[in-house]
């Protein structure tokens, strides 16, 4: 098989890797913006009401439904490009080396399609506990905000992170999501071929930044949930 | 120095290979990485056994000919060289250690510890040149370039050809020796007439020819016995969305 | 019965290659394409004739022993290339260049040749310049230039130390370019064995492929042997491992002359030899000697203790040094020519004065140049020539002095040909170092790369055509002539007698022996009876090889050792043939210095009455005397005078 598979060239999968990627990036932001209103419930007198209420926004509006659908078509781009990717990988070095590589370079960029793996894994699980538990199988309480009804979403997920287990678990990949992150912010820029001797430091920074506060973020919310309760 | 080698031994590209074990003596840490593999051959042949065959001319880190993974790294275990100027002065007495061919599969195992690369002159017959013929050219300095851009050219042309890069890559991927050449000619403004065209037809030979893909680890800088840039990566991406977009569609 | 004639067009030296151009034969369009040429060889001088045959519109196909034509020898060219441009303004011409060259070669080159090298040299930097040869550029976005050994003005390209390099893979680009039109083949890991001559013509190479061992046979019409010189008869040299002189000297076999076979370059800035496991000798650029100083200790005593490392050149103060290039060439200083430089240090180590454990190498000293450009500049001009000779020698030359010493580097001698690059042999032509070349007895620096370019881009495309204009008519070849058989037959009777030997010696036992023999009799400085002792060993060497060597394996697949025995063959009767050459030169020029022809004070003494010919050598058999046929040299648009490079 020539490395020519799906008609795209390989430079051409690749940036389609990365577009993809930097979307996902910005819903990675979007989505702990709307997290972090749960936190509301822990300051005197708070709710999960703004919660809800972002929740039910989310769920609703017609362009964030496009969006939806945008969103996981990107997933789903993703996740194969990035398997026919690593497939075509695996098959440039049919026999390996007896003694394998040894570069001082990055540790993160080498496993970036083992944390892929975990993280699509979390997603499953992620998406069968909220997702669609709310959205298809309407296995979910509600609550009244302002007199209008609403999903009761944030009850779901206060239940949830009662068991440490569940939330050790999120904790651990959210970590992976972080080293996934810090490769992939600055690489899809240098797959981009935005590369620059001025920008670039500053991207790779960047990168790093955003590998830690992301997962920070989403780690603090089961963590407050736990220990609050 | 005492020695104790595994070697990558194949015969021929149809035989199975397997890995044999030597001993060497009294090695000078004068002597270079080479020399010591020819005093083993020396030995093997008074031995009646036939000599481990790799690639190597120059000896001098210029000809791109010499090609082994040793101890787990392409040209061993110094930076910014090739193994024939490593001397065994960087080597530990009395350590092991272990030699192998490049292992891609665009760079199939022709004997022992040589591998078979005319998959990168297949890439530079496909667009690595500026298409002109001799005679009819305009006087050198008709075409000033500026000194920042030369140089940067220059860094990419030093490329000598080895495949340390390839060797290397988890994913054996050629994306640095190719974008040496490309960022090479698309600096120059001599070279920018067919940049599009020559980007997309050097891309298309280098996929069929069987390299992995880019996954930017950056182990290819690291490992290049010429300092090659990464940026030259992002340079050909550039040039190769830019040729994508924004040329008009035309047949390779 | 030979007869040499040069064909040199009439006309004043400025205008033979004009009158030459406008008055020869070409092949017409139509007929190029039924026309094929082998080259052998993918270095500058090769890659460059290819892939210009091919653009013209002949059938090419072209041969070399690597596994890519971008590794032959001519990649490792360091300092640079030579042009008339006059870009600095400072008075170059190509009668300058042209003059410069016929006298660093000590007038022992043929004038009309010359005059064409400096007159297409500027051709070679627009080409490769159209060629994204990335030559060094000043801020305003010109060419620069620097000045080279043995030159009053700058008139030489470079491309950081790595000319040759990115010259090659200009030419190699341009071969690319052809292969992929499917107008070349390319032929890699293919060894040219013997050449093939019918009816009096070259007409084919019969080849081993070095990978399967296979005998092949190829046929053309007109073959062009573009192998590069023959230096490792020394065994240690800066050539590469592979370079060898089989392909010449198989044609020398056949039937064509070979030229001056004494005239050896040797290059004075190498890195001394470490022991007997050594296996190449690197080259530092002669560009060092623009900034560096050279010298030794003026004391024995002092050099007998940094001998025996007590002592350390840093801690010999100022006036007990001796800078004897500035001392006896003050005008040049340590610009002087190769040869007069690797002599100078020669003669100071013999006589005792030598440093480093062996005593052979002198000091090329920084720290001035430092002192007066600062580190930065140094490390600018020199950085990674410094950052190679620390990998090979473990010594900071930023705070120590280099240590170097000559080394075999170039051979100006190869086989005769005449203005149109054509051998005695019809059809076969020579190109490059291959060809006894322009470069008379001795090379200057940065010249070299600019004949290889000529050669293959400017000159063979124009002359080979005279040749093949007669061809049109011939059709292609078939391989299954008589002679092709018997050619082939030579050939592997000689490969299965080789490999049937199975003695007890390794083939670079008896390289070095004869690596040895030549050093010492036939190097630096020769003498009659060292000649004549010389020509015995090699003899006796060349006997006992033919009944001891050991080579494993066997004819088919990958045979490392055969491949060297062949080569090793050859160079054990090409050394004789230098010896000889040497011996019958009574008089020192250029590389070639007798010790018995020198003036006074120890410089070369020509003798222009006698000498001023071309000594070509016709070959009787491997153990006759072989017959020699003189080409007399006229100067007629030179004055013929003794180098002098004090003033």
């Amino acid at each position: 098989m020539s490395n020519y598979t799906l008609h795209y060239s390989s430079i051409t999968k690749k940036i389609i890797m990365s577009l993809v990627g930097l979307f996902l990036i910005t819903f990675l932001f979007l989505h702990l913006g709307i997290n972090l209103t749960l936190l509301e419930k822990f300051r005197p007198g708070g709710s999960t009401d703004t919660f809800n209420i972002a929740a039910h926004f989310m769920g609703t509006n017609i362009v964030i439904k496009v969006f939806e659908v945008v969103l996981f078509g990107g997933f789903l781009i993703h996740i194969l490009f990035g398997l026919i990717l690593q497939i075509q990988n695996w098959m440039a070095r049919p026999a390996r080396y007896k003694i394998e590589g040894w570069s001082h370079t990055s540790p993160f960029s080498k496993f970036m399609i083992h944390t892929g793996a975990l993280i699509f894994i979390f997603l499953v699980i992620h998406l069968l506990d909220f997702y669609f538990k709310a959205k298809v199988f309407g296995d979910i309480g509600s609550v009244t905000i302002d007199g209008k009804e609403y999903h009761d979403m944030g009850a779901l997920v206060l239940a949830k992170f009662q068991s440490i287990g569940f939330v050790i678990f999120y904790v651990v990949l959210f970590i992976f999501l972080g080293f996934h992150l810090h490769h992939a912010f600055q690489s899809a820029f240098q797959t981009l071929g935005l590369n620059h001797s001025k920008y670039t430091p500053f991207i790779k920074g960047l990168s790093t930044i955003i590998s830690i506060i992301l997962p920070v973020g989403y780690a603090i919310i089961p963590l407050v949930i736990y220990f609050n309760s | 120095m005492d020695l104790t080698l595994k070697i990558w031994r194949q015969k021929d590209s149809k035989s199975k290979g397997g890995f044999k074990t030597y001993h060497v003596k009294d090695i000078s840490p004068d002597a270079s990485f080479l020399e010591m593999l020819d005093i083993l051959n020396e030995e093997l042949i008074h031995k009646g056994e036939m000599p481990v065959n790799f690639d190597n001319d120059c000896r001098e880190g210029i000809c791109g000919a010499c090609s082994l993974y040793v101890n787990g790294r392409p040209h061993g275990p110094d930076s910014a060289i090739t193994i024939c100027q490593v001397h065994m002065r960087k080597f530990k007495d009395g350590s092991t250690v272990t030699i192998e061919p490049w292992r891609s599969r665009a760079f199939p195992v022709i004997s022992d510890l040589m591998v078979d690369r005319s998959a990168f002159d297949r890439i530079i017959q496909a667009g690595g040149y500026i298409s002109v013929s001799t005679g009819g050219v305009p006087d050198a300095n008709e075409i000033p370039i500026n000194k920042m851009k030369a140089d940067e050219a220059m860094d990419a042309a030093a490329c000598i050809g080895c495949g340390a890069c390839v060797a290397t890559c988890k994913n054996a991927s050629a994306m640095l020796f190719v974008s040496a050449k490309v960022s090479q000619l698309a600096l120059l403004p001599q070279g920018q007439i067919e940049a599009k065209r020559r980007v997309q037809k050097m891309v298309k030979q280098m996929d069929y020819e069987g390299f992995g893909n880019c996954t930017n680890t950056g182990a290819c800088e690291a490992e290049c016995p010429k300092e090659i840039k990464l940026t030259n990566i992002a340079r050909m991406n550039r040039e190769f969305i830019g040729a994508k977009l924004g040329a008009q569609k035309m047949k390779l | 019965m030979i007869k040499l004639d040069a064909k040199i067009p009439e006309g004043p030296i400025a205008e033979k290659w004009t009158n030459y151009k406008a008055t020869q034969k070409l092949v017409n369009p139509a007929n190029k394409r039924k026309l094929e040429i082998i080259v052998v060889g993918t270095g500058l001088a090769g890659a460059a004739a290819a892939a210009s045959f091919s653009e013209l519109g002949f059938r090419v196909k072209i041969f070399g022993i690597h596994d890519s034509p971008r590794r032959a020898h001519s990649i490792a060219a360091q300092g640079g290339i030579n042009a008339t441009k006059n870009y600095p303004n400072d008075g170059d011409s190509d009668y300058r260049l042209f003059y410069d060259t016929v006298k660093g070669g000590d007038y022992r080159a043929r004038e009309a040749n010359v005059y064409r090298l400096a007159e297409v040299s500027n051709n070679i930097i627009d080409q490769c310049v159209a060629q994204g040869v990335p030559f060094a550029r000043e801020y305003s976005g010109y060419l620069a230039n620097r000045s080279f050994g043995g030159a009053l003005v700058s008139r030489t390209f470079y491309a950081r130390g790595q000319t040759g390099q990115q010259l090659l893979l200009g030419a190699y680009g341009a071969l690319s370019k052809e292969i992929h039109s499917g107008k070349v083949t390319m032929f890699t890991r293919e060894e040219m064995l013997d050449l093939v001559i019918v009816d009096g013509r070259a007409r084919g190479i019969i080849t081993r492929h070095l990978i399967t061992g296979e005998i092949r046979r190829h046929a053309a019409h007109a073959v062009v042997l573009a192998t590069g010189g023959y230096g490792n008869v020394f065994f240690l040299s800066t050539n590469a491992m592979n370079s060898n002189g089989s392909a010449v000297w198989r044609a020398y076999k056949r039937g064509a002359l070979f030229a001056n076979p004494c005239f050896v370059q040797i290059h004075p800035t190498c890195i001394p030899v470490h022991g007997d496991y050594q296996s190449k000798l690197t080259l530092m650029s002669e560009s060092l000697r623009n900034d560096g100083r050279i010298w030794v200790p003026k004391k024995k005593e002092d050099a007998q203790k940094i001998q025996r490392g007590e002592l350390k050149p840093t801690e010999i103060p100022e006036e007990d040094r001796d800078y004897y290039l500035e001392r006896r060439y003050p005008a040049f200083g340590n610009l002087v020519p190769r040869d007069v430089a690797s002599r100078a240090a020669k003669e100071r180590c013999d006589a005792g004065y030598g440093v480093g454990n062996t005593g052979l190498a002198v000091y090329l000293d920084f720290a001035d140049a430092i002192k007066r450009l600062g580190r930065d500049a140094i490390e600018a001009r020199y950085g990674n020539l410094f950052q190679m000779y620390e990998k090979i020698v473990d010594d900071n030359p930023y705070e120590t002095p280099m240590m170097i010493y000559p080394a075999i580097h170039y051979t100006m001698g190869g086989l005769w040909v005449d203005y149109e690059l054509q051998t005695n042999i019809p059809g076969l032509f020579a190109a490059g170092e291959a060809n006894f070349s322009d470069h008379g007895a001795n090379r200057l620096g940065a010249s070299a790369l600019m004949q290889g370019l000529s050669d293959g881009y400017f000159v063979l495309p124009y002359t080979i055509q005279s040749y093949l204009a007669d061809q049109i008519t011939v059709p292609d070849f078939k391989t299954d002539l008589p002679e092709f058989d018997e050619a082939e037959k030579r050939v592997n009777d000689e490969l299965k007698k080789l490999i049937g030997i199975k003695g007890s010696q390794t083939v670079d036992h008896f390289h070095k022996k004869l690596g040895h023999i030549m050093w010492d009799h036939v190097g630096m400085a020769r003498r009659k009876e060292g000649l004549e002792e010389a020509i015995k060993m090699i003899k006796e060497l060349r006997e006992e090889f033919w009944k001891d060597v050991k080579i494993p394996g066997d004819l088919s697949g990958k045979n490392t050792e055969l491949e060297k025995a062949w080569r090793c063959a050859d160079f054990l009767e090409l050394g004789e043939l230098m010896a000889r050459d040497a011996l019958m030169r009574n008089e020192s020029c250029g590389g070639h210095f007798r010790e018995e022809y020198q003036t006074e004070e120890g410089e070369a003494l020509r003798d222009d009455k006698n000498f001023t010919f071309v000594a070509n050598w016709e070959f009787k058999g491997v153990d006759k005397e072989p017959e020699l046929h003189k080409e007399p040299l006229k100067y007629e648009f030179i004055e013929v005078k003794t180098r002098n490079y004090k003033e």
